[in-house]
């Protein structure tokens, strides 16, 4: 992996192995062409992306109410909650609540905000044992890696690979490649850990400002078995995960899982209202940065994201460059947003790793308006002189070129007659970067315009 | 001041988003012709299965599709298949060899093959997911068209819990396929029972 | 009703033909064309990069050039895609670039919307099994046709044109409107992906026997072009404005 935070530096690597990058890209195909089954299964289906993008926008005009209601409703239950400004913060107070209960094993299931925080390396540090309980999540913990796609986080690993990491950290026997035998494994390796550990914490598709309660949803039962085996539920979200009311998750229920895997819902839909039996349920709504988005014109819309990962299964770039390409907690579209804006200097490349499909906007269930956003932050980072100086160069001369018609047609005019001219080696040498791969377009005698004054084009 | 203040004011200051107004969901939403029908086509299509039958044919269903399960927890007062009773269990970890489950479920959604699970005479929550098989019963006229249909007869005023299943747990993490059978129940069955 | 004909620089430099068949198309159904000279870039390549401030002075130009006329029609989705959707930053709903953004069409959406496919007459007979590619500008933001993501009624514009030239086979691709990797200063600054992906929507069009790959943008054209002369496929690019010409592969 390139150390320099350059998408395009990364992707080499990655196109690099052909037939790897052909099976990634074909892997995720098919997750496109099962959610565009889903969807064209429901005939309101344009409708209840309108209604999200309502019931987004109507919660963002309105963040700070629902935010106090929600937490009135929370208390109202039992449930204790916490305000994180940063990750920082966020990670402060989860241990400070394990190191209370004395906590020596916790088991976590999928949360991207916790990627985001860094807070399994932060809990580690401090002697806590920390087990994804998410099977992508687990296998890439397993590896070391980071997930490479928010919703199926081990895409980029063959069943060869796992195998190999099974055998390697669970015992399992050494070239048995059949992914029900590795899940079995998984599956008795972690009810140990969901019988032993202390406390359990989950991520939150939605919380509820009327209720006071938070919605998980997974197909795979392990958010369930943390949060009601262990006596500690601790939950962990982003400001923008609130949502006014109960009946809204009707909405959201039927669009989630048909957009990030085509299935009609997840297996389970989990309403959390209380902590169990003589247990506790904490939930830390943390900011981290995103309050800014709701300042900004072009980029408040990024804040309507509900995870589901639609913007990456269909983007050509990502299914042939890989999550890891983008060096961002998220990757994909939405992934480049967040991370332009929030760190425009380490994430410059990002908004350029993109051709402007629109494809992403429109599968996006909540009609966030992700290409729009990667052409204004393109423009962001001009404006901050944070973009590359020769490419900035080669645009403003070009710019002055184009601007200048009778400048334009003579250089062009050379270029027909000098090009045919040149021998290979010096026409296709290595500055030449489309020519690398690609032959150059042949040069014609005459451009349209000298045709159309000669008075050639009625024949 | 306080993180929360912070970010509520972090909030305000400067938000710019224009107010809409929410949507309402009356005689919104797809309607079948045949519940049972659709509800079913749902779950098999995400490996589980649905059945039609008697009350009195409980027993011996459940005894056919699983005849080798020892430890039983059942929390349905017409079923005698039951010989582990999960609500006496001070600490949940005592669930932990439980074969099957059999629960009542509220009602189900016809789009997805859900059931809504909200029972606050369940002690332990953990129960649907600790056991390594599951049978939901339902009775056949619970059977709704969506899930806007299905949050209007749901409710959270007090403290509680309330899941909808659809199906036995599952994963497809290991190179896209698709295996049954993850943390939770390993197989899964909802048995609608004839009114 | 007068058109102004709009030529995207790169195409008046590189792809004449193109340009004439466009003229010619236009001619054949009656029209009264105009090419005004003093027309530029529209700047697309610029605003893609980042600088989209360096394009207010031709986007002053572009509106100076165009606003007499009662249609601009232009061979190239992506550059009146730009015109619609990335000059309005510039002009302070000014009358004339409004006018001009209500007028501007790429040249087979001119055809299909304002002429009307009823009054169109091509006489052309186009023996090949045909690929159609759908650039992105002009299949999502001008609406050619129905994207494959959306859940609403199928048309293609491009398909309903192309079905009006004789003995032509429109073939079926497995990806009906992937992008094909160009993306301007993409192709060059990410080339290794757009090669990848022009090289994909390639094979598509091979393995379904395509002899013709034809589009309504010239550069996802030129692009799959120079990969196709590079590596040698068994294919061939033409515009779409040429198969309506009568132009032969």
């Amino acid at each position: 992996m390139s150390t320099n935070h350059n998408h395009a530096d990364n992707a080499k690597i990655f196109v690099g192995n052909d037939e790897r990058m052909h099976w990634h890209d074909q892997a995720l195909w098919f997750v496109r062409e099962k959610r565009d089954k889903a969807s064209k299964s429901i005939p309101e289906w344009e409708n209840l992306r309108e209604f999200a993008n309502q019931i987004k926008t109507h919660t963002m005009a309105n963040l700070d109410k629902y935010l106090l209601e929600f937490e009135k409703n929370a208390s109202e239950k039992g449930i204790t909650v916490h305000f994180a400004i940063d990750a920082k913060e966020h990670n402060e107070i989860v241990y400070k609540l394990l190191k209370e209960k004395e906590v020596k094993k916790l088991v976590k299931s999928k949360s991207m905000l916790t990627e985001e925080c860094h807070l399994n390396p932060y809990l580690e540090q401090r002697g806590i044992e920390v087990i994804d309980t998410d099977l992508g999540e687990r296998i890439v913990q397993l590896r070391n890696e980071a997930p490479s796609h928010i919703v199926l986080p081990a895409i980029h690993l063959k069943k060869s690979d796992v195998s190999d990491t099974f055998h390697e950290k669970l015992g399992t026997e050494k070239g048995n490649y059949d992914p029900t035998y590795l899940t079995r494994a998984a599956r008795a390796a972690l009810r140990e850990d969901f019988l032993t550990a202390e406390a359990g914490l989950t991520g939150v598709n939605f919380a509820i400002a009327q209720t006071g309660g938070v919605v998980v949803c997974t197909n795979e039962g392990n958010a369930d078995m943390g949060a009601s085996v262990p006596k500690l539920h601790i939950a962990s979200m982003g400001i923008e995960k609130i949502i006014p009311r109960l009946e809204d998750l009707s909405v959201f229920t039927r669009l989630l899982a048909r957009s990030a895997t085509g299935q009609p819902i997840t297996s389970y839909t989990s309403h959390f209202h209380a902590p169990i039996e003589g247990g506790e349920m904490h939930i830390i709504i943390v900011d981290n940065n995103r309050s800014q988005f709701l300042a900004s014109e072009k980029n408040k819309k990024a804040l309507n994201c509900i995870r589901c990962g639609a913007c990456m299964n269909t983007c050509p770039v990502y299914r042939r460059s890989g999550g890891h390409s983008y060096e961002y907690v998220i990757p994909g579209p939405i992934g480049s947003i967040l991370g332009s804006k929030k760190e425009p200097e380490k994430h410059n490349s990002l908004p350029f790793a993109c051709t402007l499909c629109g494809s992403c906007t429109n599968v996006c269930p909540v009609k966030i308006d992700l290409d729009s956003q990667l052409y204004s932050l393109r423009q962001d980072l001009g404006k901050a002189n944070l973009i590359d100086s020769r490419k900035k160069m080669a645009m403003k001369v070009t710019a002055w070129l184009m601007g200048k018609p009778t400048l334009f047609d003579f250089a062009g005019k050379m270029a027909r007659k000098i090009v045919p001219k040149l021998p290979n080696s010096i026409l296709y040498n290595k500055s030449n970067v489309w020519g690398r791969q690609r032959d150059l377009p042949k040069m014609p005698e005459k451009s349209f315009k000298e045709m159309f004054i000669a008075g050639e084009l009625d024949d | 001041m306080t993180s929360k203040e912070l970010i509520l004011k972090n909030i305000k200051d400067n938000n710019i988003v224009k107010e809409v107004k929410l949507p309402s969901y009356e005689n919104f939403g797809l309607k079948f012709e045949d519940k049972f029908q659709t509800f079913s086509t749902m779950i098999e299509s995400v490996g589980g299965k649905a059945l039609l039958i008697d009350k009195k044919d409980l027993d011996k269903t459940i005894k056919e599709l699983y005849p080798d399960e020892k430890q039983i927890a059942s929390n349905v007062e017409f079923c005698s298949v039951g010989n582990f009773d999960a609500n006496s269990c001070e600490d949940v970890h005592e669930l932990g060899d439980i074969d099957l489950a059999v629960v009542k479920g509220n009602f189900a959604v016809a789009e997805n093959g859900a059931i809504w699970m909200k029972n606050k005479d369940n002690r332990h929550r953990a129960l649907y997911f600790i056991a390594q098989n599951i049978i939901i019963i339902i009775d056949e006229k619970d059977i709704l068209n969506n899930m806007h249909e299905a949050y209007e007869k749901i409710s959270f005023d007090e403290k509680g819990y309330g899941v909808f299943i659809s199906g036995p747990s599952k994963t497809a993490d290991i190179e896209q396929s698709l295996v049954i059978g993850a943390h939770g129940p390993k197989s899964g069955y909802v048995i609608f029972t004839k009114s | 009703m007068k058109i102004g004909l709009f030529i995207p620089c790169f195409m008046n430099e590189l792809y004449p033909n193109v340009c004439k068949a466009t003229y010619k198309v236009l001619k054949n159904q009656g029209l009264d064309i105009d090419y005004p000279l003093n027309q530029t870039c529209c700047g697309q390549p610029m605003a893609n990069s980042g600088c989209s401030k360096d394009v207010k002075n031709l986007a002053i130009n572009f509106v100076n050039t165009f606003k007499d006329y009662d249609y601009i029609v232009a061979p190239s989705g992506s550059c009146v895609s730009m015109v619609k959707e990335h000059y309005a930053e510039f002009f302070d709903n000014d009358k004339d670039y409004n006018k001009i953004k209500a007028s501007i069409y790429e040249v087979c959406e001119f055809l299909h919307d304002v002429i009307k496919l009823e009054n169109m007459q091509f006489d052309i007979s186009f023996p090949y099994k045909v690929g159609l590619h759908n650039s992105c500008h002009g299949h999502r933001v001008l609406k050619l046709g129905t994207a494959s993501e959306l859940n609403i009624p199928y048309n293609s514009k491009l398909e309903n044109i192309l079905n009006k030239v004789n003995d032509i086979e429109l073939v079926e691709l497995k990806r009906k409107d992937e992008c094909c990797g160009f993306g301007g200063t993409f192709s060059v600054a990410e080339e290794d992906i757009s090669v990848a992906m022009g090289k994909d929507r390639i094979k598509d069009h091979l393995d379904s026997s395509a002899q013709i790959m034809t589009g309504a943008d010239m550069s996802c054209l030129m692009h799959m072009d120079g990969l196709i002369n590079r590596n040698n496929y068994p294919i061939k690019v033409m515009h779409i404005v040429e198969i309506l010409a009568g132009v032969r592969p």
